[in-house]
């Protein structure tokens, strides 16, 4: 590999080091471009004039005296409650990974340990539930909610994302499971453990590493969805992305488009630091399903 | 494992699923396949001593008792799913009939809602699929061949495209291509036209929307590649040189075809995410010039009058194109778990 790497002519070196500044550049400036530019005013970030004035601040500093302001920040969490949309996408997440996991867990250990047809049949639904777009199914929720009164709260909601992440988390975890080996709990069995107490003693304590990963896919289905929460939320339950959906319609005034700027923005950094501190959890997740074909 | 503990142990998820997948689907069923009640009209006469007029009211009384007869509504078999806004049969025949040529036919069919949302979310989903496949392999290519640090610098900015939220990751890009945002007014600048809009023709909107499809997806198809990429036998490459092997060749003849499986993965993965686009037709408000099934559902039932029936309908219609594309898996993995009866 090496020796390989030391004979490679310089023409695909710099071919290789462009393409690779290429995509850095398209994969990571329009988050900074954004980041930088929600502490200007609407006339620095888009301005039609000299693209620099993003960089200088000129407006901004007419507007505020210096070059950068928090105004779309305060606009957004203050003025138009953005920090109720955050809360509510917090309980929502927290909710939604904790149940989905405890329900997936249970069901993808039991398929990875039952070799019979029906688990075969089980997975196959749940993969053709996996490939339902949610909205579909959004329009058969709706009659019965409002008829049973219970359209537009949160435990609604986190009940029906619970349901739809579940053939996903489910795949994942029967995966993961897979990779115990089935010896493990069948020797506990032999101890005198029913099936319970074995995945309670023996699987409980190795299950985190899979259990954390399918939590971050399941926190990240939750914590992006548009489709469930935008309709079945009502307009003061509503978590961050159907709020910023909101600001799209409501605030085409000069200046609150900032507002969805900074909304925009803050919604990006709980993700930033996600990756920075899961990334290799990320990685495995995503390549989990793939390597086993 | 006993069927008995698997049922436990299965059950809650079971469940969830059941209630909150399954169920509504024969709710979106049986939705398509009704519509609301007409409201019951009565004529009333009232007489005063100018003469007699007869008005024209709705009898609440019997609005209400029919609804609570028959609390889905009306039955009307399969009238929504031919009618305009769906499959249209009438319309179609019509301009099957009077059309002059072919391409008179499909921009024919382009006026009709839903083969007009077919016509973007098949080509999405055709365009971006294959796109995603080859952008991923190149930048794994790529970063494979950098230094170590470099590489987990790369994987790190390389995630972000694809976690975020599709909504907000449209949005930044929207304002960015926005006529007065950096990459619009640089476009403007470079072609020297000043009224150039990425945002004002069907054509530079589909473009647009194509290339935010393949931004957030490379990303995923990248990740599953360099993972494939760190398990190339090295014997196999080494093989191959002392066959005289260029770089390119063995990338061709052996890496490749190593990582043959998972492209079948990332196109499954990525046929099923791409035909629900969505996100960014309300992102990029681009819903004037594309439109997809998700998002006729989305507009039929996020109105002040909800349209419940047409997006069931649409659903339903929608969910028969997912089994379709879903198909040649399914069959495979039957072939694979049924070898030779």
């Amino acid at each position: 590999m090496t020796s390989n790497q030391i004979k490679r002519p310089l023409a695909l070196q710099i071919l290789i080091y462009g393409f690779v500044l290429f995509w850095f550049i398209l994969a990571a400036f329009p988050f900074m471009w954004t980041m930088w530019g929600s502490f200007k005013v609407e006339l620095d970030f888009f301005s039609k004039l000299d693209w620099t004035n993003v960089f200088s601040g000129v407006r901004t500093q007419v507007v505020y005296g210096k070059s950068f302001t928090g105004a779309g920040y305060d606009g957004a969490w203050i003025q138009e409650e953005f920090w109720r949309a955050f809360l509510n996408t917090a309980i929502v997440c927290f909710c939604t990974v904790l149940t989905s996991l405890t329900l997936a867990t249970l069901g993808g250990y039991a398929l990875s340990r039952s070799g019979f047809r029906y688990s075969f049949w089980l997975l196959i639904i749940a993969l053709v539930f996996r490939a339902l777009p949610p909205i579909t199914l959004v329009s058969g929720y709706l009659q019965p909610f409002y008829d049973w009164n219970v359209w537009g709260t949160l435990p609604t909601t986190i009940i029906v994302l619970v349901a739809i992440n579940q053939p996903f988390t489910l795949w994942m975890l029967h995966s993961f499971f897979q990779t115990i080996p089935k010896e493990l709990d069948e020797s506990a069995k032999v101890d005198g453990c029913s099936q319970f107490q074995a995945f309670r003693h023996v699987i409980i304590p190795v299950m985190w590493p899979g259990v954390i990963t399918a939590g971050l896919f399941s926190f990240l289905l939750a914590y992006n969805d548009f489709a469930v929460t935008g309709i079945l939320l009502s307009q003061e339950n509503q978590t961050m992305v159907p709020k910023i959906a909101s600001f799209m319609g409501t605030t085409q005034t000069e200046g609150n488009i900032m507002f969805a700027v900074a909304a925009v923005v803050s919604s990006i950094i709980p993700l930033f630091i996600l990756v920075m501190f899961f990334q290799r959890q990320l990685v495995s997740g995503l390549t989990a399903g793939a390597v086993k074909g | 494992m006993k069927h008995k503990t698997f049922f436990w142990f299965f059950l809650p998820t079971a469940l969830a699923m059941f209630l909150f997948i399954a169920l509504p689907l024969t709710s979106i069923v049986s939705q398509s396949l009704h519509t609301p009640h007409d409201a019951v009209l009565v004529v009333v006469e009232s007489c005063d001593p100018f003469g007699c007029k007869s008005e024209t009211t709705i009898d609440h009384e019997a609005s209400k008792q029919i609804k609570e007869e028959q609390p889905k509504g009306k039955w009307v078999g399969f009238q929504i799913y031919t009618d305009r806004n769906h499959l249209a049969f009438k319309e179609v025949g019509e301009l099957w009939e009077n059309k002059t040529n072919l391409i008179d036919f499909v921009s024919g069919l382009n006026n009709l809602p839903f083969y007009r949302a077919m016509g973007f979310t098949i080509t999405f989903v055709l365009v971006v699929t294959p796109l995603v496949i080859l952008f991923g392999l190149i930048i794994a290519l790529a970063v494979n061949s950098l230094h170590r640090h470099l590489k987990g610098l790369m994987v790190f900015f390389s995630l972000l495209p694809m976690i975020v939220t599709p909504l907000v990751g449209s949005l930044i890009l929207f304002w960015m291509i926005d006529s007065r945002g950096i990459i619009g007014s640089g476009l403007q600048e470079l072609f020297a036209d000043p009224n150039l809009s990425l945002k004002a023709s069907t054509g530079l909107t589909w473009i647009t929307l194509i290339v935010y499809g393949v931004w957030h997806s490379a990303p995923f198809a990248f990740i599953v590649f360099y993972a494939g990429l760190q398990t190339v036998p090295q014997e196999t490459i080494e093989a191959a040189m002392i066959d005289g092997a260029s770089r390119l060749q063995q990338t061709y003849h052996v890496v490749v075809p190593h990582l043959s499986p998972l492209v079948a993965f990332v196109a499954l993965i990525q046929l099923m995410d791409n035909f629900r686009v969505f996100e960014p037709i309300v992102g990029f408000s681009a819903s004037a010039h594309a439109t997809s099934l998700s998002w006729i559902i989305w507009n039929d039932i996020g109105q002040e009058i909800r349209l419940m029936s047409s997006a069931a309908t649409t659903s339903v219609l929608t969910i028969i194109g997912v089994i379709i594309l879903l198909m040649p898996v399914l069959i495979r993995t039957w072939r694979e778990f049924n070898p030779q009866k």
